[in-house]
């Protein structure tokens, strides 16, 4: 089985009647996704892309047996849909939304404390690209089709820049096990940490590509976590070393406001850890491929 | 967002910390009248602009009778001050504080931030208020006192104390000291704030605490519940071209280079400029357009960068997923119609159907240099610099 979802995982869709929601439920289903049904509270009892709604989460996971969910409800609900699906028992989230506060985020987090480790959700987002395990199943809003099945763990704050090394890797005839777009925000679900972890003991994956930015102490958290604890060959590009200081570049979490969170920072404290840096953004692919024919 | 000192000192106020007493006017005469109203003898006249260090900048001045108040606003009105946070541009002056002068006994630091990796509330306080934080942390490090607040259960007492008692108060002032920390702490967290900040926090000679200068930052992403601190946004304090980009729904800041870029994701457009760096060139914006790439978004973004006189070539960097390299093709050349650009205009787009959208755009009158690679797409933009 992948790593986070396998080709078995029941999925539901948060949202599943919004426009957002019904198209992109449509395209994880197109691309062989078990999509089980969907949750719109006041909408229970219809039907939705041929697959039944419901009226809460709970309800969902008692009639469809669903571990996976994926959120496509505004940002002021955001929280709200999170904690629900916690609290059902659901084992993986997706939060797509761009624009929940961070204040709402570390109340989620803080709400999820109170489950022991086994039986805690993998909050993954919000603002993010969502997971796909090529040829498996996808919980997200990329194109599946630039993903080849293979080898290769991609984990990315960018979706755009996440589908550009699952691109350039396809082009070098290399594959990828699972990408996860761990999103843009300030308080991610899941860190990079996080998720190197559950690549290191993943049977599917061999090597992975990191795709870090300006901002934030999760880069270094990871290439410290990497450095004690993997064997796995870690690559990773970190964009923004032309960014100014103290700017929000896009992404509410790409600003650099404390030592350690710039590029140039970053790069170097990966190197030391080592980490293979990608020297720039166009030969990511090419890094991937000369770490994996060296091993 | 950002809002202006008055404006974060009324906030911190109405959560039970104390300020001199103050108003904010828009003439001298309103001014010479204002200083008359706080009474005294001594007032400060200051300079209200989105920016710290305003004091070295002249934006501070201290004044001996209503009529020097009302000189000193009519010499501020309507200035650009520049300061190290500004940039070389500065920001222009349309509103001016009058402040009651306080005899200052000692100057105190307190910060309260988002703490990333704890993923909780930070306080930071310091005994040599008056420096900025980042001199602080270079210069007297040792100064520096930290507590970390649990947000599910909010800042405790003990906690405000420990922090009082550790910045050397003297005990009769402690809970005075305590009050202003949980102040600032209840003003955080109630009204989505990112940073609040007081420095100098004073002791004044008369034995008050003081919040002698505010500074407040919020999440954007909480506006929609926000309403009272939305309306406080102040757009004259904003690089013209930002408030363009952000009421179009576009993520734009403003860089000194001359190559303009439209592109779909923060990430990419990150990469993208650090590609035209390598290559030897120079960004002019940040500009992302959104993951989706949306012909209407394209327009914009076209509109956007052809406003700015620095921009001598264009560079257009599309990965096109779910929404396909044909549809952003076409959005590019809807975009050409309404826009005339004059500069080199040099194209990638990569992803979902690439070589229809190449043969649209080849089809199309459009003049452009087309570009294959991220790295292809920088050598290219930066070549046509010299054209």
């Amino acid at each position: 089985m992948a790593v986070i979802i396998d080709k078995n995982s029941k999925i539901i869709i948060q949202g599943f009647t919004g426009k957002m929601g019904t198209f992109h439920a449509d395209e994880m289903i197109k691309y062989g996704s078990n999509v089980v049904g969907g949750v719109t509270p006041g909408k229970g009892g219809t039907k939705h892309l041929d697959r039944p709604v419901f009226n809460t989460v709970k309800a969902a996971v008692n009639e469809t047996g669903a571990t996976a969910s994926i959120l496509f409800v505004p940002p002021a609900f955001a929280a709200d849909s999170a904690m629900e699906a916690a609290d059902a028992g659901i084992k993986t989230c997706v939060a797509i939304v761009d624009g929940i506060p961070s204040h709402d985020m570390i109340k989620i987090k803080r709400y999820m404390r109170r489950y022991t480790k086994s039986g805690k959700m993998t909050l993954v987002g919000p603002n993010c690209a969502g997971i796909i395990s090529p040829g498996k199943s996808m919980l997200g809003i990329m194109p599946g089709h630039i993903y080849k099945e293979g080898r290769v763990g991609i984990i990315s704050r960018s979706g755009t820049l996440g589908y550009e090394a699952a691109q350039q890797l396809k082009n070098l005839n290399i594959g990828v096990s699972t990408s996860v777009g761990i999103g843009g925000d300030p308080i991610n679900g899941s860190s990079f940490r996080d998720i190197i972890e559950k690549f290191e003991t993943d049977e599917e994956t061999d090597a992975i590509l990191m795709i870090g930015e300006i901002g934030g102490p999760q880069e270094v958290a990871a290439g410290h976590f990497a450095k004690e604890n993997m064997k796995k060959p870690v690559i990773a590009y970190i964009a923004g070393l032309t960014a100014p200081k103290g700017r929000v570049m896009g992404h509410a979490g790409a600003i650099v406001s404390a030592y350690g969170e710039s590029a140039i920072e970053k790069v170097e404290i990966l190197k030391e850890c080592g980490i293979t840096i990608s020297k720039n953004p166009s030969v990511m692919g090419d890094t991937v491929k000369s770490v994996l024919d060296k091993n | 967002m950002d809002i202006h000192e008055y404006q974060a000192k009324k906030i911190l106020s109405s959560f039970g910390v104390t300020i001199p007493r103050g108003g904010i006017v828009y003439s001298p005469e309103n001014a010479e009248n204002k200083a008359r109203e706080i009474g005294g003898s001594k007032w400060v006249a200051k300079a209200q602009i989105h920016s710290g260090a305003r004091g070295k900048a002249g934006g501070i001045i201290v004044c001996n009778s209503p009529l020097e108040v009302a000189q000193a606003t009519d010499k501020l009105l309507g200035k650009k001050l520049v300061t190290n946070q500004t940039g070389p541009e500065g920001k222009i002056v349309n509103r001016i504080y009058i402040e009651e002068a306080t005899d200052i006994e000692k100057e105190l630091y307190l910060g309260l931030v988002f703490d990333r990796s704890s993923e909780s509330i930070m306080i930071v306080a310091s005994t040599e208020g008056g420096m900025s934080v980042e001199e602080i942390s270079k210069e007297k490090p040792e100064t520096i006192i930290r507590s970390k607040i649990e947000v599910a259960v909010g800042i405790q007492s003990f906690q405000a104390r420990e922090l009082a008692f550790g910045l050397g108060i003297e005990p009769a002032l402690i809970s005075r000291v305590s009050d202003t920390i949980i102040g600032c702490y209840k003003a955080f967290s109630e009204l989505d704030a990112t940073m609040v900040e007081v420095n100098p926090l004073v002791i004044s000679k008369q034995k008050q605490i003081l919040a002698l200068d505010c500074k407040m930052s919020f999440d954007n992403n909480a506006m929609f519940r926000r309403s009272q601190v939305s309306e406080l946004r102040d757009k004259t304090q904003e690089e013209t071209k930002e408030v363009y980009a952000s009421d179009r729904g576009l993520n734009y800041v403003s860089l000194d280079g001359n190559i303009g870029n439209i592109i779909n994701g923060a990430g990419l457009a990150m990469a993208s400029m650090d590609m035209i760096k390598l290559a030897g060139g120079s960004p002019a914006n940040f500009l992302d357009v959104g993951g989706g790439a949306t012909p209407e978004k394209i327009v914009k973004a076209f509109k956007l960068i052809t406003m700015d006189d620095k921009v001598r070539v264009i560079l257009v960097n599309i990965f096109a997923g779910i929404n396909r390299c044909d549809w952003v093709a076409e959005g590019i050349v809807q975009a050409l119609e309404k826009i005339e650009v004059k500069v080199p205009l040099v194209i990638r787009l990569a992803g979902t159907n690439v070589e229809k959208g190449n043969d649209i755009l080849k089809k199309s009158k459009i003049k452009y240099i087309e570009a294959k690679t991220l790295e292809d797409a920088a050598n290219k933009a930066v070549k046509a610099l010299g054209k």
